[in-house]
């Protein structure tokens, strides 16, 4: 009797014990790396500037991918599950895969709204806002406006302060750290933008079409001017009628360069390119679109490089 | 909006003429304990307020760059986050208005400093804004048309078989929600109306409300997201048919421990155990659980396997209206496996891609044989399905479908399908479907062919929903 007594009192002591360890577990590792998914490879390699070692970045979609058509699967929810912090796109970029996996992912941190959810779009410039009736004549339209934005040099720069300060929020004891980082990568890119700058300033003006709508911020920021589209409308497949017209608007302009996204078929593009005495350009809108572009700054030295290239081919 | 610029930066003055005494404090714990050379307490006192300084400096350059974005850019918050949190309301959050941007600029607007064209697009904007706490709202209209024999299923020649309405918000921080109805032929149905918990300890993930049980794959589909027209046989012999196992509970799941690279859950649900002709409940005890289990592992980028194993119980209607029998002795026990193969290159998502799936299910069902003994009948069926995606526009498919009859396991329907769908753009789909069927005729009692021939349009108008995986 007494024997079983204490015995129930073991086994209550040791469950107490346990539950307590369990209670203290996390604020013991709570100092560890801040464990940061973003939904894009340009988002990770910015958060991935301003947290340097401190964090632990990862990026669901890859560079090469389309970023409207990602899959939902149940992998990223592993891996969503842990995470501290998730940095959206925004303006319904992500819709179509997104809020499955938020809401899956079991993690009351990264829901939307939560601490843990941040939409870097608040940050950033934004291009393309339709105004007035916004139906889907217009394609897979995004009524918030023209989610490539990362593609501005300057916005990196203001999505990066806004990650700062999140960070900083987050690890109030890593904040100069991250203010250090910030300060570094601000110098390294305000330097990077002014070589950029100069590089495509010979280029200034010149007409270019797109596959798709992703490079607005990018051809404001370089002074290009995107004159049409081998789509005829956001997210619908290029039409025989619309490629006519495209071709004859081309060859009356005088646009020689077709700028494609690396998960579009060439077909097209290279069809016009023939008629009209273009070039087809592919160039990576993400991080990690080609095994080189390990960060936000070789995205633009891809991109500048390709795109001179093009321009110089054709002249 | 200068004024607010101002406002807030002598706010921060204040903050930090505050918090200055803090810093030094922390310092002075630090100092000696770190540095060698003993610093002056002075010194230390005015590095920290030089700190604090250029904190604010900055702090106010952002400010202003994001008050100029807000103007410039003439962007409203997405609808997901109704709540404007500028990057420095951490400071403060009293200080900041944390209401939405028009007050704000209302306040400001006797400001001649102010254009013009951003007073009247927050104006048009507070509107806007105020539609932004309805749900998404979606609707998808099902257009199907049949041509051909055959006797034993006879569908009608042209109908809108549903126009499926969706309504999916968040709830509160910890729940969202998500209700679909479908107006039908014949009437109005709840299809699935749940509150997810989002929140909880532990990982769980509860739902709540009426839903398709998470029982193998095909089940859980909407119509209108299935790759077929119709819904496998051996939905329609043994799983309740186009509704399926779709009934009001409870469902608690959870991710389980796994080897590396492995996801697994765990589904757990309790459900009334009304669905269909599958479950009957004839007292208010006779509720029917369903648990289900998923493997998913990355072959590698492209590439994975998804596997599951499910198993649902519940009463049927066997015994209703007998005497000598206890009705409530009358069960269903179902069990099934499911695996799915996709490959998806991520270049070429939109272009190509393959899926085979392949769904095993066993019945177990209690009823009465014709001679009025107990017994329980055990069928069998399946169905193995493919689906290619030639180019953008177009999907080839095929499925096979072999599966024993609920209510007597000796008669088993074959048949198979041929599918071709085309896409206009992601918000519009046509298909067409060839069905044969090999099918036990019960007025005639014998088999018959089916021959048919099926078309299907599909519209989504509304909230761009998220594509299911």
């Amino acid at each position: 009797m007494r024997n079983a007594n204490l015995h129930t009192r073991t086994t209550a002591f040791i469950a107490a014990c346990t539950l307590l360890l369990a209670l203290c577990a996390p604020p013991a590792g709570a100092e560890n790396k801040l464990n940061i998914m973003t939904a894009t490879t340009d988002l990770a390699a910015l958060t991935q500037e301003i947290g340097g070692d401190r964090v632990e970045v990862e990026s669901i979609a890859r560079g090469y991918q389309d970023p409207h058509f990602v899959e939902a699967k149940p992998s990223f929810l592993l891996k969503l599950r842990h995470a501290d912090l998730l940095v959206v796109v925004g303006l319904e970029l992500e819709i179509g895969w997104l809020p499955p996996l938020i809401s899956q992912s079991t993690n009351p941190k990264i829901q939307v709204g939560a601490p843990g959810y941040f939409d870097a779009s608040r940050f950033a410039r934004i291009l393309e806002i339709p105004t007035g009736v916004v139906t889907r004549a217009e394609g897979d339209v995004h009524p918030l406006g023209n989610p490539h934005y990362w593609l501005d040099p300057d916005n990196g720069l203001r999505i990066a302060k806004g990650i700062q300060n999140k960070l900083s929020e987050m690890r109030p004891n890593d904040a100069a750290y991250f203010a250090q980082r910030y300060d570094s990568f601000e110098q390294r890119l305000k330097q990077a933008e002014q070589k950029w700058l100069a590089e495509m300033k010979p280029y200034g003006g010149r007409k270019i079409v797109t596959y798709h709508r992703s490079w607005p911020n990018f051809s404001d920021h370089f002074g290009l001017n995107v004159v049409g589209y081998v789509e005829p409308r956001p997210g619908i497949p290029p039409s025989p009628q619309h490629t006519v017209e495209l071709m004859g608007m081309m060859k009356r302009d005088g646009v020689k360069v077709i700028v494609v996204e690396p998960y579009f078929d060439l077909k097209t593009p290279n069809a016009i390119a023939r008629d009209t005495g273009a070039q087809v350009v592919v160039l990576m809108p993400s991080v990690g679109g080609e095994k080189e572009i390990t960060d936000y700054f070789k995205l633009f030295d891809y991109d500048i490089a390709k795109l001179k290239q093009a321009f110089d081919a054709t002249k | 909006m200068k004024r607010i610029a101002v406002l807030l930066a002598l706010v921060f003055c204040s903050t930090a003429a505050s918090a200055g005494q803090d810093p030094p404090a922390e310092s002075k714990k630090d100092g000696p304990a770190n540095q060698s050379s003993v610093s002056a307490p002075e010194e230390a006192r005015i590095k920290a307020l030089e700190d604090q300084v250029r904190t604010l400096a900055e702090e106010v350059v952002l400010l202003r760059g994001e008050l100029n974005a807000m103007r410039d850019a003439k962007s409203f918050e997405p609808a997901s986050s109704s709540r404007v949190l500028l990057a420095s309301s951490h400071l403060e959050p009293g200080m900041v208005p944390s209401a939405a941007p028009p007050p704000v600029t209302a306040s400001a607007a006797p400001d001649p400093a102010l254009p013009q064209s951003a007073q009247t697009q927050t104006f048009g904007g507070a509107t806007s804004n105020a539609k932004l706490l309805n749900p998404d709202i979606s609707l998808i209209g099902d257009f199907i048309g049949t041509a051909g024999h055959n006797t034993v299923s006879p569908s009608r020649s042209l109908e809108l078989h549903e126009s499926e309405i969706g309504l999916q918000a968040i709830i509160d921080p910890y729940a969202r929600a998500d209700a679909f109805i479908s107006f039908g032929e014949t009437g109005v149905n709840v299809e699935e109306g749940y509150v997810t918990f989002t929140a909880l300890p532990a990982g769980l993930l509860l739902k709540v409300g009426k839903m398709r049980a998470d029982f193998g794959k095909v089940n859980t589909i909407h119509n209108h997201a299935l790759p077929f027209i119709d819904r496998p046989l051996v939905t329609n012999n043994l799983v309740g048919g186009e509704d399926g196992i779709d009934d009001a509970g409870i469902s608690l799941s959870r991710f389980l421990p796994a080897p590396k690279n492995w996801f697994l859950e765990g589904t757990a649900q309790v459900l009334r155990g009304d669905s269909a002709d599958v479950f009957t409940a004839n007292r208010r005890q006779d509720v029917s659980v369903v648990g289900h289990i998923r493997a998913y592992r990355d072959l590698n980028e492209s590439t994975n396997i998804d596997l599951g194993v499910s198993y649902a119980r519940g009463h049927n209607d066997a015994g209703l209206g007998n005497t000598t029998f206890n009705p409530s002795n009358f069960l269903t026990n179902l069990y099934a496996a499911d695996a799915t193969l996709r490959w998806k290159p991520l270049r070429r998502a939109i272009y190509h891609s393959f899926l085979f799936r392949s769904e095993l299910f066993w019945s177990a069902r209690d009823q009465l044989s014709p001679l009025d003994v107990f017994q329980t009948q055990h069928a069998f069926g399946l169905y193995s399905s493919a689906e290619y995606r030639v180019n953008r526009r177009w999907t080839l498919g095929g499925r096979f479908d072999r599966s024993g009859r609920a209510t007597n396991a000796s008669l088993t329907d074959t048949g198979f399908s041929g599918i071709l769908t085309y896409w206009p753009s992601e918000f519009s789909q046509i298909r067409g479907q060839y069905r044969y069927g090999h099918l036990w005729d019960v007025p005639n009692d014998r088999f018959t062919n089916a021959n048919e021939f099926m078309f299907q349009f599909l519209f989504v108008m509304g909230a761009h929903g998220a594509h299911p995986f």
